[in-house]
């Protein structure tokens, strides 16, 4: 499903050139939950820009769902990313402005297959599968910081993404909330089939996926 | 789509109210002024009354002879429209009338100014003056150089009062009692070449300056009537040539003789600069003067969205992971913008129209009533769209460039 090798990101300023990652090679299969680990600045989350094609690398080849994309422009990209992929992350980034049903519309404003009417129906599906139907009409600051989660989830679902890149989902809520947007993440995973990378700081949630990858000073040490 | 544009604008408006009422201030205000100058214009160039024959008239406003080192420009004479210039064969009527002149008349210890003009009975025939009272002058009074006067309905309430007719009355001006034979609805001092309190029959002119003054220059408008549209074109070229044969008055001074028939536009706004046209210099003019008014809200508009911008970089750094494409980005800012500055332009048709119905009841110009129509509601859109892509433009391709990553961060 998605294939990285030899993956590698440097930063550079005038005076300093930076190594974010180093020789990354990773392959994630389809169906599969993976968990990224590692300390603060090890590359956690710009490995998963990367995978999320938000970033491009300095080196390396990417393949997701047997498509190469280092040579995309920015149009099939943008398109590619809201075919392919549905993001999570850790500040939830909703659109305080919109209610929450026209956040979780978002992704489908860009595909222009989608009726307004259609739209309306999968996010309405999309927030019942995270239970929050009965908030489609608040905004995002009206939420606590669990609800928020369930609607950028319910956002990243609304496409029906092959895969989903979650960048510390659970970071800013406590063990509880945190367990409850992680049972959801579970179930899309088991229920549809999603391919679910997750950046984590905690182990308890990394352990719960099938499989762990342990990122250090920006190479793979798991 | 475009729903969604709009929920996020207007939300992005009131999230900032003290950014939006600047932003929407100077869009309404710029809207306002240009509306306003533009329902001015389209009065002054566009208002028909009382030359309805307009499309098959050429007017002549000036006359220019000019040498190596001396010009004299100004009105041609009584004497130059009806001898030179009737002698053109297209022309099935030449309406001659002097400029209009000042004088001071008295009722009941009270002066009142008066504007009069000197016409000839082609006049009459040539613009279709609204006659709310009796008749204009005919050919016999100018013959006869009867005493008689037409006079527009604002002086005739200021000199007789609310009284029902003053037809057969007499109008004292310049200690000359004319016999009034007409009351016709009054001309803006825009429309120079018509207006006038009183007109009364050239041959009437205390300084007989129609009969003595046979120079080429003096103080005289002519309008030269087709009869059709089509020989439009012929009459001008007639006249051209015409005047092209004239010798110079005095060969000391000049080598060219220069008058021309224009549309009225053109004779409107002739400079008597024979280089350029007097269209081309006002229209620069305006043109200026209105990207110049433009431009200041634009660049207030172009710095607050930039602000905003990076109010926004979670938003976009969303729509860019999500699927918006940079041009997609661009779109939706543009889009954005442009229902602001149509708020703001909405605003400014209102205020507008308030300025407008001030500026009339204010009078400051006698008969001229501006309005708003359907042209000015035109240019007054156009400005709208030309404000918000100016003032989007920028700042949506610099929002459209951030990175994603970038982005997310910034909150």
């Amino acid at each position: 499903m998605i294939s990285l090798q030899n993956i590698e990101k440097v930063y550079r300023t005038n005076t300093v050139e930076t190594l974010a990652l180093n020789s990354i090679s990773l392959d994630v299969a389809k169906g599969e939950f993976l968990s990224i680990m590692g300390p603060s600045g090890c590359g956690k989350s710009t490995l998963l820009n990367i995978i999320g094609l938000l970033d491009a690398p300095s080196k390396g080849n990417i393949k997701i769902s047997n498509q190469t994309t280092e040579k995309l422009n920015d149009k099939q990209l943008a398109n590619f990313r809201n075919q392919k992929l549905g993001f999570i992350f850790q500040s939830y980034h909703l659109i305080n402005d919109l209610q929450v049903l026209d956040n979780v519309e978002l992704p489908l404003l860009y595909r222009t297959s989608v009726s307004a009417k259609e739209r309306k129906q999968l996010a309405t599906e999309a927030l019942e599968k995270v239970g929050l139907a009965n908030r489609i009409k608040h905004f995002p600051n009206q939420l606590s910081g669990g609800q928020k989660q369930r609607v950028a989830i319910a956002r990243a679902i609304v496409g029906r993404p092959e895969i989903i890149l979650a960048d510390e989902p659970t970071g800013n809520l406590d063990s509880a909330m945190g367990n409850e947007i992680m049972e959801i993440l579970m179930q899309l995973n088991q229920k549809d089939g999603t391919t679910i990378v997750m950046v984590t700081h905690d182990e308890n949630m990394a352990h719960k996926t099938h499989r762990l990858v342990r990122l250090f000073d920006g190479s793979q040490v798991q | 789509m475009l729903k969604n544009y709009f929920k996020i604008a207007i939300a992005v408006l009131r999230r900032r109210k003290f950014f939006t009422f600047i932003s929407l201030f100077g869009i309404s205000f710029t809207l306002t002024i240009l509306l306003v100058l533009t329902a001015f214009i389209d009065k002054v160039v566009g208002d028909k009354y009382p030359d309805k024959k307009r499309d098959r008239s050429l007017y002549i406003t000036r006359l220019s002879q000019q040498g190596k080192n001396s010009t004299s420009s100004g009105p041609p004479s009584f004497y130059f429209l009806d001898h030179y210039a009737r002698s053109i064969k297209t022309p099935v009527a030449v309406g001659i009338s002097s400029g209009f002149n000042g004088t001071n008349t008295y009722v009941n210890n009270k002066k009142i100014a008066v504007n009069y003009k000197y016409t000839n009975a082609e006049y009459w025939d040539i613009l279709e003056y609204e006659f709310l009272e009796g008749k204009p002058i005919s050919k016999q009074q100018v013959e006869n150089a009867d005493k008689v006067t037409v006079i527009t309905e604002d002086i005739k309430k200021e000199y007789f009062g609310d009284i029902p007719s003053a037809i057969g009355k007499y109008f004292e001006a310049d200690n000359v009692k004319y016999k009034v034979i007409g009351v016709i609805k009054g001309v803006p001092i825009t429309s120079y070449m018509m207006y006038s309190d009183i007109y009364l029959p050239y041959t009437v002119a205390k300084d007989n300056g129609y009969k003595t003054n046979k120079s080429y220059q003096g103080g005289y408008y002519g309008i030269l009537l087709a009869n059709s549209s089509a020989d439009l074109d012929k009459m001008h070229d007639e006249y051209e040539a015409m005047v092209q044969r004239l010798p110079v008055e005095d060969k000391k001074s000049f080598d060219h003789v220069y008058s021309h028939a224009d549309t009225y536009i053109k004779g409107y706004v002739d400079t008597g600069d024979e280089r350029h046209s007097g269209t081309f210099i006002v229209i620069t003019a305006i043109s200026i003067f209105a990207f110049i008014l433009m431009l200041l809200p634009t660049l207030n508009l172009v710095n607050i969205n930039i602000t905003r911008i990076m109010e926004r970089s979670s938003e976009i750094g969303v729509r860019k992971a999500f699927g918006a494409s940079s041009k997609t980005l661009v779109y939706q800012f543009i889009v954005e913008n442009i229902i602001l500055t149509l708020l703001g332009g909405a605003i400014g048709v209102v205020l507008a129209f308030i300025a407008l119905q001030v500026l009339n009841s204010a009078n400051l110009i006698a008969n001229l009533n501006l309005t708003i129509n359907f042209t000015v509601l035109f240019i007054g859109l156009l400005v709208c769209l030309v404000f918000g892509l100016l003032s989007g433009v920028y700042p949506a391709w610099r929002m459209s460039k951030l990175n994603v990553v970038t982005a997310l961060k910034a909150q």
